[in-house]
């Protein structure tokens, strides 16, 4: 179990937006947070890493126990995430967007990264490698030195998980990663959240609206629903569920 | 490169010789993690006997064919020579072919090992096993994806290389030592356009021997650099990054992916070039659109100095006297804008360029030349080893392809089809004595299907294929590749296919080109959802009848073709695409194919019908299929008297 979340309640004033909320991350599955608009995914994704802080509730990451994170501690144990809305340096290149998902693993300092003294060239130069070689993975060699704003849309949204990747995280948060893509665009970025779950064994948590998406590739669902968990289990049993076909996914013929 | 005792003979022998002689100078390169990784001679005649050792004790044999499919890499290239060292036979194939047109070659040539690329390949071999049985060994290079595949025919190239080392050196040494000239190196299969493909065979001597020629003509050397980003199973691509590197030592590149050839050609800088006319203009279109969106000081600069150059940019390449004035013009446009312009276009260090396959625009000829690049026209193909004829420096044109090159004689037969017979011709179609017997006569000609004349310098001038050379209701000649290419060499116009053999009256079906005449709507700011919206406007087939009644101004002039003017055409709702089968893999049109397909269409231009109700099945990329349904308009277009011809150009 890498990640386990108990009786975790958010609020923002009268507002409810999690409500006693607990399930648990394996190690290397894919789970996925689904529900309609407003359940509160996006809420639970935000405490995970630590940008909002739950009232009630504990959060347990690899055996340390936590009431709440902050980013940068959530970062460092190795959660990276990607958002909904594309949160990259538009003026940037690819590749230097890649590189500052390095940031926490660079150790040199600011003398000596601007004097280009040994260390830090060194420092610089495994760190290209392996923006490199997520650049390779992603197959985004062709925009390597563009800048992230004149991409088309299905290129930022990968070019943002090469980032995530960039930290070599040991647990993944994807906030609706195909959300706005074209068919082929999501079957690639299907394709490679599924190949870094095999080859790097990177656990993902990821939110998506997709139910075709969602039951292809995730191992566990939890659903979602004005704040309250509703259902959990194997993709099969969640299309099953009659709360869950009430709540968001209509009526399974 | 001298070979005065003839030792030298095999592809396997020459990689071995260069081993020796430039052992340390770079002999094929690739971008890898960004960074290009050089292999010299010495390292790849290394992987390629270590290749070879592991491949014996696969059981590979003398004569066996071996598959390869892959894009161009270097390990593609080993595992060819590491073929050719064993004296088996490499049958390149078309990495983006579908499974379905893999069969064929597989089952026709024995296939038992093939080499592929990554999982793409594995999968589209795998699709088909069922059906190629002899098929029992896969090696695959790039392991991506390939982690949970259990089928015990795979084999990761790693782990022949493996296998490799442990193996016998001494066995590799002594088949290549056996190899000669007359042995099989390769066996190319045509890209089938009318029947099911044919492999063509062709010894190392075959290959050799005009790779030879054409470098001694050109001067290249060891210095030499060329990127290779052509299909490896067209022959061209064989020639230029294998056969030629192979015989004068120079170095292949290999770009890191299809979508970066512009980047790595501006990186690498080749000195030697070869480019289909379809590539050259889609830079051109890439220039033109870039130069559209520069500040007006830019725009006027360029438009100035191009100006200049089509002046004077040909008659400086020729040698030919050019006035004081004009010369230090164009030195000046030269700092300006053709230097910057070769370099944006990787080709600051082009000393040699080819170009062939299909007709050049005569623009598109000259643009390249006028900016100093020496882009030359070549004749040949799968048959013939590629070099046939060529334009040596100084005799230019952009409407011949050349005189022959030394050691290969020509002529034209009474139906006007151009026959060839020279060391560079192929062995025989694979197991296809028929079709060997019909294309190459008693006496060693070849022919050549192509249909042509000398003019006036002895250079050739290939018009059409014999076979669609057709002639209208009332006599005259037609020849729809002829007015095809006319219409194509207008940046807007993509792909024609013109009708009119055994008819009253010619008429066409054109493609327009969805990135030029997208730009030309934004700049009209006219909204449009895709290939289909733009090509049902009204504005797009006013802009199209421009075209086509340009095109029947200049054949006006041409009394012998003057009545083979376009008098009616229809924008086709798709695009042809080789995956429909529309298109050979090659971008050539299968006319007769299109014909039938699209049989109500032409039906409707000769019944002079305004429009046309059209429901056409559609393939999209992941395999389902739609359906589309629309009215396809049909326009008639403005034709010229003869006499009338220069008036209205």
């Amino acid at each position: 179990m890498i990640l386990s979340v108990e009786n975790v309640s958010l609020a923002f004033g009268g507002v409810k937006a999690l409500s006693e909320v607990s399930f648990d991350v394996r190690e290397h599955e894919i789970r996925a947070i689904i529900g309609p608009n407003g359940a509160g995914k996006s809420s639970m994704l935000n405490v995970l890493n630590g940008v909002y802080h739950p009232q009630k509730g504990r959060i347990r990451f690899k055996d340390k126990e936590f009431a709440e994170m902050d980013p940068h501690q959530a970062a460092s144990l190795g959660i990276a995430r990607t958002f909904q809305n594309i949160a990259l340096f538009k003026g940037m290149t690819v590749l230097d967007n890649i590189m500052t998902g390095r940031n926490l693993r660079m150790r040199c300092n600011f003398l000596q990264q601007a004097l280009w003294l040994g260390p830090a060239k060194r420092e610089e130069l495994q760190h290209r490698r392996a923006a490199e070689q997520i650049i390779d993975f992603l197959e985004i060699q062709h925009v390597r030195k563009t800048p992230v704003g004149r991409l088309p849309y299905g290129l930022q949204k990968r070019v943002e998980l090469g980032r995530a990747l960039a930290a070599e995280p040991k647990l993944l948060l994807l906030d609706e990663p195909m959300a706005g893509m074209n068919l082929e665009e999501k079957q690639d970025m299907c394709r490679f959240v599924l190949d870094v779950n095999d080859q790097f064994g990177t656990t993902i948590v990821l939110i998506e609206h997709d139910m075709g998406v969602v039951m292809d590739i995730s191992d566990r669902v939890v659903v979602l629903d004005y704040g309250r968990k509703i259902a959990d289990g194997a993709p099969d049993e969640i299309r099953r569920n009659q709360k869950v076909i009430d709540a968001y996914l209509g009526v399974a013929r | 490169m001298a070979d005065a005792d003839g030792t030298l003979d095999t592809f396997p022998k020459l990689l071995m010789h260069h081993a020796r002689v430039r052992g340390g100078r770079p002999a094929i390169r690739e971008k890898d993690l960004g960074i290009w990784q050089t292999w010299t001679w010495r390292e790849f005649a290394d992987e390629v006997r270590t290749l070879a050792c592991g491949l014996a004790g696969d059981g590979l044999r003398r004569g066996d064919h071996v598959a390869l499919v892959s894009d161009n890499r270097p390990r593609l290239y080993a595992a060819l020579c590491a073929v050719q060292c064993l004296g088996a036979v490499p049958v390149p194939l078309y990495q983006d072919a579908v499974a379905e047109e893999m069969v064929f070659p597989i089952q026709n040539a024995e296939i038992a090992l093939a080499f592929a690329e990554d999982q793409e390949q594995v999968d589209k071999l795998l699709e088909i096993l069922p059906r190629c049985p002899a098929l029992r060994r896969i090696y695959y290079d790039d392991p991506r994806g390939l982690r949970n595949y259990k089928q015990p025919q795979l084999r990761s190239y790693e782990d022949l290389l493996a296998a490799g080392r442990a193996g016998d050196a001494g066995y590799v040494d002594a088949e290549i030592g056996r190899g000669s000239g007359s042995d099989v190196a390769g066996l190319f299969f045509t890209s089938g356009t009318t029947a099911a493909p044919k492999g063509v065979v062709h010894t190392h001597s075959s290959l050799i021997g005009p790779s030879r020629t054409a470098a001694e003509l050109e001067k290249l050397g060891d210095n030499d650099v060329i990127l290779a980003y052509l299909p490896p199973a067209w022959i061209g691509q064989n020639i230029f990054s294998c056969a030629q590197a192979f015989v004068t030592g120079y170095c292949i590149c290999c770009p890191e992916a299809p979508e970066t050839v512009m980047t790595d050609m501006r990186e690498v800088g080749p000195t030697y070039y070869f480019a289909p006319p379809r590539v050259l203009e889609a830079l051109l279109t890439q220039v033109s659109i870039r130069m559209d969106d520069a500040s007006w000081v830019k725009r006027w600069l360029y438009r100035q100095f191009m100006g200049v150059a089509s002046r004077v940019g040909g008659a400086l390449l020729d040698g030919k006297p050019v006035g004081l004035l004009d010369r230090s013009l164009y030195r000046l446009g030269d700092l300006l804008v053709y230097g910057p312009l070769r370099n944006v276009l990787g080709m600051s260090r082009v000393r040699v360029g080819y170009t062939a396959g299909e007709a050049i625009g005569p623009d598109l000829f000259r643009f390249y030349r006028s900016i100093g690049i020496n882009l030359k026209q070549l004749y040949g193909s799968t048959e013939t080893a590629v070099f046939v004829c060529i334009q040596p420096n100084g005799q230019v044109r952009s409407d011949t392809v050349g005189p022959a090159v030394e050691g290969v004689e020509l002529r034209f037969s009474a139906e006007r089809e151009l026959l060839i017979r020279s060391a560079g011709l192929f062995r025989e179609y694979y197991k296809n004595p028929d079709a060997t017997r019909e294309a190459k006569d008693a006496e060693g000609w070849f022919h050549t299907g192509d249909a042509g004349f000398f003019d006036a310098d002895g250079h050739v001038k290939i018009i059409d294929r014999v076979k669609d050379v057709g002639k209208l209701a009332d006599g005259t000649l037609f020849a729809p590749k002829y007015l095809e290419n006319k219409l194509k060499f207008f940046p807007y116009v993509k792909e024609a296919v013109c009708f009119g053999d055994r008819r009253e009256k010619v008429c066409a079906f054109i493609n327009i080109d969805p990135d030029a005449i997208g730009n030309w709507a934004e700049k009209r700011n006219m909204p449009y959802s895709g290939y289909t919206d733009l090509a049902a406007r009204e504005e797009v087939y006013d802009l199209v009848r421009g075209c086509v009644e340009q095109v029947n101004a200049d054949l006006a002039a041409e009394p012998e073709i003057a009545n083979s003017q376009i008098q009616r055409f229809l924008i086709l709702h798709k695009e042809l695409d080789a995956d429909d089968g529309e298109l050979t893999r090659t971008r050539k049109v299968r006319r007769g194919f299109i014909a039938e397909k699209y049989a109500p269409l032409v039906g409707a231009l000769y019944e002079g019908k305004a429009s046309i109700h059209v429901e056409a099945q559609v393939r999209y990329e992941d395999g389902r299929t739609g359906t589309y349904s629309s009215d396809l308009k049909i326009r008639d277009a403005k034709t010229f008297p003869p006499a009338a011809a220069k008036r209205a150009a």
